[in-house]
């Protein structure tokens, strides 16, 4: 049998199995998720979108009966405690996929709502009828599964002129010593006039083999204003795909800095639509890619309305085996003149063994427009080594000095000082081979 | 200013196309429609050897079991192979030794598109290879070349005289099962030009090739072969034109160029084919593959394009650096009016160490075309301290044109520096005014415009083309003023 029948089984069979929650929102989406697989199957290597990132041996691990929510008994103080000094942040804690039900939400301003998305669906139904899959396309390969498979993940819900004063901080931990196949939906939306700051932890807990798959729905109502910080730190089994996808409108304006610190392959997606006029968005990625890991970024960012600027900026150290692709596109639709475009891809490979694709690319539909696009894979600038070797720094030290200017560039966007800190400190660590968790933190995420 | 453009619009769209006229020669052909026995009676028609047919079979067999390819930006629609005559040659004697010979129908169509086919009215010192339909009319300068050892003749002329040459590289550098094209070409291929410089021998005159489509309903499918054997360097020119027809014609041509150690090649094309009326009805497909393989050390290929005809281009001209030190260059000026769609641009794989390879690709997209630019830079492992650097700039005339990037970029070392850069953009109306200001009509200020824009290809074509492009740079846009 091959992979598509044995999805298509396992797809069913799941949905049956939850059939009696079949009625609900979610479970209306079950049905096209896995009419989705059966027209589109799985991601392949022959796809040009799945090109450089082989999902097939994660696939072919059988995950049947390991999709399913577990009712893991969690000492929220046991298992987290965040020590970043001076971040003062709501924190939410969700587990493989599953809102975490002790999390204290009681500090936030009553209209904000922010829970399990599950819950949310039988109790807020016409919010979420409004939102859910308007952002992200259930026919896209891994979506469709995530519509079958996800029975929960967070929703946020931030109504009109809310101005948040402490960023929301949601650790999304994978956990348990069996493997676990994790489905996770996301749905935050932020209403007319509103801001927020969410710092989006995704870490592993056990050494264990671990499949993530989840998707996150922005959408920005007018004049919005989100600043979405994603840091990735897993361990080395595990294979994420994480995916982004933004709905802007008129004067909205979004801001995105995933920083990938560890994991076995990490896929992340941004998809990022500017409807209407005046929206604008800032987003980028740094990767720290050593042994045999595996980083792969794909960024679309569609201009369908004119006056909406976007800027881009990727950037990735390769070591070791470390293996890495950036496939971004900038698509400008008829009619969507007066935009501003630009996207900047820079690698830096450090071993003749690391490896890098990259596809900078222009799909442009109108004339008044200015885009441009750049990328580049290199070396350390050795004129650049000299002149730190000339002032007596050592060699190892220099190398690191010049990595960490490299990263910084990135880190420097973070708005959360506290945040940007710690990232800093983490990165720091990290290239210098030491383990990038927190002081405190029992999260094994090396 | 909205009615001076549409006036301008107006006359670009309806100025015509210069070289649509139709030759009425007799014509040699045989029955639409490919199958085996297609291919077999070209290859008897030819005369070929039995490894010919062979190699043709071969292809024929490989291009049934492959599809047309969809991943360009490109609309092409259904082509019915049943419907195309594969084989059409102007009827003349099989070998001419001088220009008496030559059908004066044949002399006139070639004069009409300014092709000097008479040597001693050549001051230009151009020895042309003209392929009318689907075979070689006339090779000129034949002796003069032969006498330093260089053959330039029509492909079945090298098969019947040079075999063991045809054989050592035909299909060594576009194997017949690369793409669905290519093997269509190797199955059905009827002429086209081979190049052989010995050692040491620099070719003392630009080689040329023009490629004219004339029958109705035929495809034209030639093949180059272009060997530079050691320390030897030619440059190659080549042209083409088709007649103004409402249906769509196809042409699938191959192009294999050898630079053995320290040699160099230089090929520049001047693609002129009709590209078809302003409701975009009919007009050439042109998917064209085009490779070069740097074998030799310290070797060099550089393509030169410039492309403004055809309705459809499908076409990266590619450069395999497999010798140390070689290197491979792209020059590329693509302008798409109209409904034309083009989905160009160039392929440099490093094999050996310190290669280097550069790509200036200027698009223009004007009317409601499509322009793509689709690229690879490829580097492996042990091609050690390569440097490769890549700018594609696209101007945009009109808002209903669109202008695409695809680039593909490949390292697999830490020692190799590879660069891309691209830019969109339309004309500026501060630089408009600028000209204006000086007395210069806003069809006058855009052609100088779009000319600087392409200054950097242009300048790289040889004379006598660089001129003709320029010419053709106005025809195809002047005008269109976004």
């Amino acid at each position: 049998m091959d992979l598509k029948q044995k999805y298509i089984q396992l797809l069913e069979s799941f949905n049956d199995s939850v059939s009696k929650e079949s009625d609900s929102l979610l479970g209306q989406y079950r049905k096209v998720g896995i009419q989705g697989l059966k027209t589109n199957g799985l991601p392949t290597s022959s796809d040009e979108q799945w090109l450089y990132t082989n999902l097939e041996p994660i696939f072919e691990y059988d995950w049947n009966a390991k999709t399913k929510g577990m009712d893991e008994k969690v000492n929220l103080d046991e298992v987290f405690s965040c020590d970043v000094p001076n971040l003062d942040t709501h924190v939410v804690l969700l587990i493989n996929g599953h809102y975490f039900k002790q999390n204290n939400t009681s500090d936030l301003p009553s209209e904000v709502l922010m829970g399990g998305l599950a819950d949310f669906s039988s109790t807020h139904s016409d919010i979420i009828k409004k939102y859910l899959f308007k952002a992200a396309d259930v026919n896209q390969k891994m979506n469709a599964l995530n519509a079958t498979l996800a029975q929960d993940g967070l929703f946020l819900f931030i109504p009109k002129n809310v101005q948040l004063e402490k960023p929301i901080q949601i650790i999304n931990i994978a956990y348990g010593n069996e493997e676990y196949f994790v489905n996770q939906h996301n749905l935050i939306v932020v209403e007319e006039g509103s801001k927020a700051q969410i710092a989006f932890c995704d870490h592993t807990l056990n050494p264990t083999k671990f499949f993530v798959n989840q998707l996150t729905e922005v959408h920005l109502e007018a004049n919005a204003h989100l600043e979405f910080y994603n840091v990735q730190n897993s361990n080395a089994d595990t294979v994420q795909v994480s995916s982004i996808c933004v709905n802007q409108h008129r004067d909205s304006n979004f801001l995105s800095n995933i920083v990938s610190l560890h994991g076995g392959t990490i896929r992340n997606e941004l998809r990022v639509k500017l409807l209407e006029s005046g929206a604008s968005c800032d987003v980028s990625g740094v990767n720290l890619t050593d042994r045999k890991q595996h980083v792969d970024s794909h960024t679309q960012i569609d201009h369908l309305a004119p006056h909406c600027d976007s800027n881009q900026l990727y950037k990735g150290i390769y070591d070791d085996e470390g293996t890495g692709a950036f496939t971004g596109r900038i698509v400008v639709h008829p009619g969507a003149q007066k935009t501003t475009a630009f996207q900047s891809n820079k690698n830096m490979l450090l071993t003749s063994n690391a490896k890098v694709n990259t596809r900078p690319q222009l799909e442009i539909y109108a004339d008044d427009v200015k885009c441009s696009h750049g990328a580049t894979t290199g070396q350390l600038d050795q004129k650049a080594m000299f002149y730190l070797r000339a002032r007596g720094i050592e060699k190892n030290e220099a190398r690191m000095l010049m990595m960490y200017a490299f990263a910084n560039e990135i880190v420097s966007k973070i708005k959360i000082e506290p945040l940007a800190i710690r990232i800093e400190g983490l990165i720091n660590r990290r290239l210098r081979g030491e383990l990038s968790r927190c002081a405190n933190c029992v999260i094994q995420c090396g | 200013m909205a009615i001076d453009n549409d006036k301008i619009i107006d006359d670009v769209t309806q100025s015509e196309y210069k070289y649509g006229f139709y030759t009425d020669v007799e014509t040699e052909m045989i029955p639409k429609g490919l199958n085996e026995e297609t291919v077999r009676r070209i290859s008897k028609l030819k005369n070929e050897p039995e490894w010919m047919l062979e190699f043709r079979l071969d292809a024929y067999k490989k291009f049934k079991a492959m599809k047309c390819p969809n991943w360009a930006h490109l609309k092409i629609p259904e082509i019915d192979f049943n419907e195309i005559i594969f084989y059409a040659a102007p009827k003349t004697k099989p070998t001419l030794d001088s220009l008496d010979e030559v059908d004066p129908a044949l002399l006139e169509t070639f004069n009409k598109l300014g092709i000097p086919l008479e040597e001693q009215k050549i001051f230009a010192g151009v020895a042309v290879d003209a392929v009318m339909d689907s075979v070689s009319v006339k090779t000129t300068f034949k002796t003069a070349l032969a006498e330093k050892g260089i053959i330039f003749s029509s492909f079945s002329e090298a098969v019947q005289h040079h075999p063991d040459l045809v054989k050592k590289y035909l299909g060594t550098v576009v194997p017949s099962h690369d793409n669905y094209f290519a093997a269509l070409n190797s199955a059905v291929f009827s002429d086209g030009s081979f190049v052989y410089i010995p050692k040491g021998v620099r070719c003392p005159m630009e080689l040329s090739t023009y490629f004219r489509i004339n029958a109705a309903n035929t495809g034209q499918f030639e093949r180059t072969l272009i060997v530079a054997d050691d320390d030897s360097y030619v440059s190659y020119l080549e042209g083409c034109t088709a007649p103004m027809r409402d249906e769509n014609q196809l042409h699938a041509a191959i192009v294999e160029i050898i630079t053995e150690n320290r040699a160099e090649v230089k090929y520049s094309t001047v693609q002129n084919w009709y590209p078809g009326d302003k409701e975009g009805k009919g007009g050439i497909f042109n998917f064209v593959t085009k490779r070069g393989i740097c074998r030799g050390e310290s070797s060099k290929i550089s393509w030169t394009q410039v492309e403004t005809g055809s309705a459809i281009t499908w076409k990266y001209p590619s450069c395999v650096l497999m010798g140390d030190n070689s290197v491979g260059e792209f020059y590329s000026v693509a302008v798409t009016n109209n409904h034309q769609q083009a989905d160009t641009g160039s392929k440099m794989i490093h094999l050996g160490k310190n290669t280097k390879s550069l790509i200036i690709s200027k698009g223009i997209s004007a009317g409601k075309s499509q322009n793509s630019y689709r690229g690879l830079v490829k580097v492996i492992k042990r091609a050690e301290n390569t440097r490769n650097f890549s700018q594609c700039d696209s101007l945009l005339l009109g808002d209903k044109c669109g202008a695409h990037t695809f680039p593909y970029i490949d390292i697999q070392n830490d020692s190799s520096v590879v660069e891309h850069e691209a830019t969109t953009s339309k004309i500026g109306e501060d630089q408009l005014f600028y000209c204006n200001q000086r007395g210069m009509d806003t069809e006058t200020a855009v052609g100088l415009i779009v000319n600087g824009y392409a200054r950097e290809v242009l300048n790289k074509l040889p004379m006598e083309f660089a001129v003709e492009a320029q010419k053709l740079l106005q025809v195809s846009l002047e005008g269109s003023v976004g």
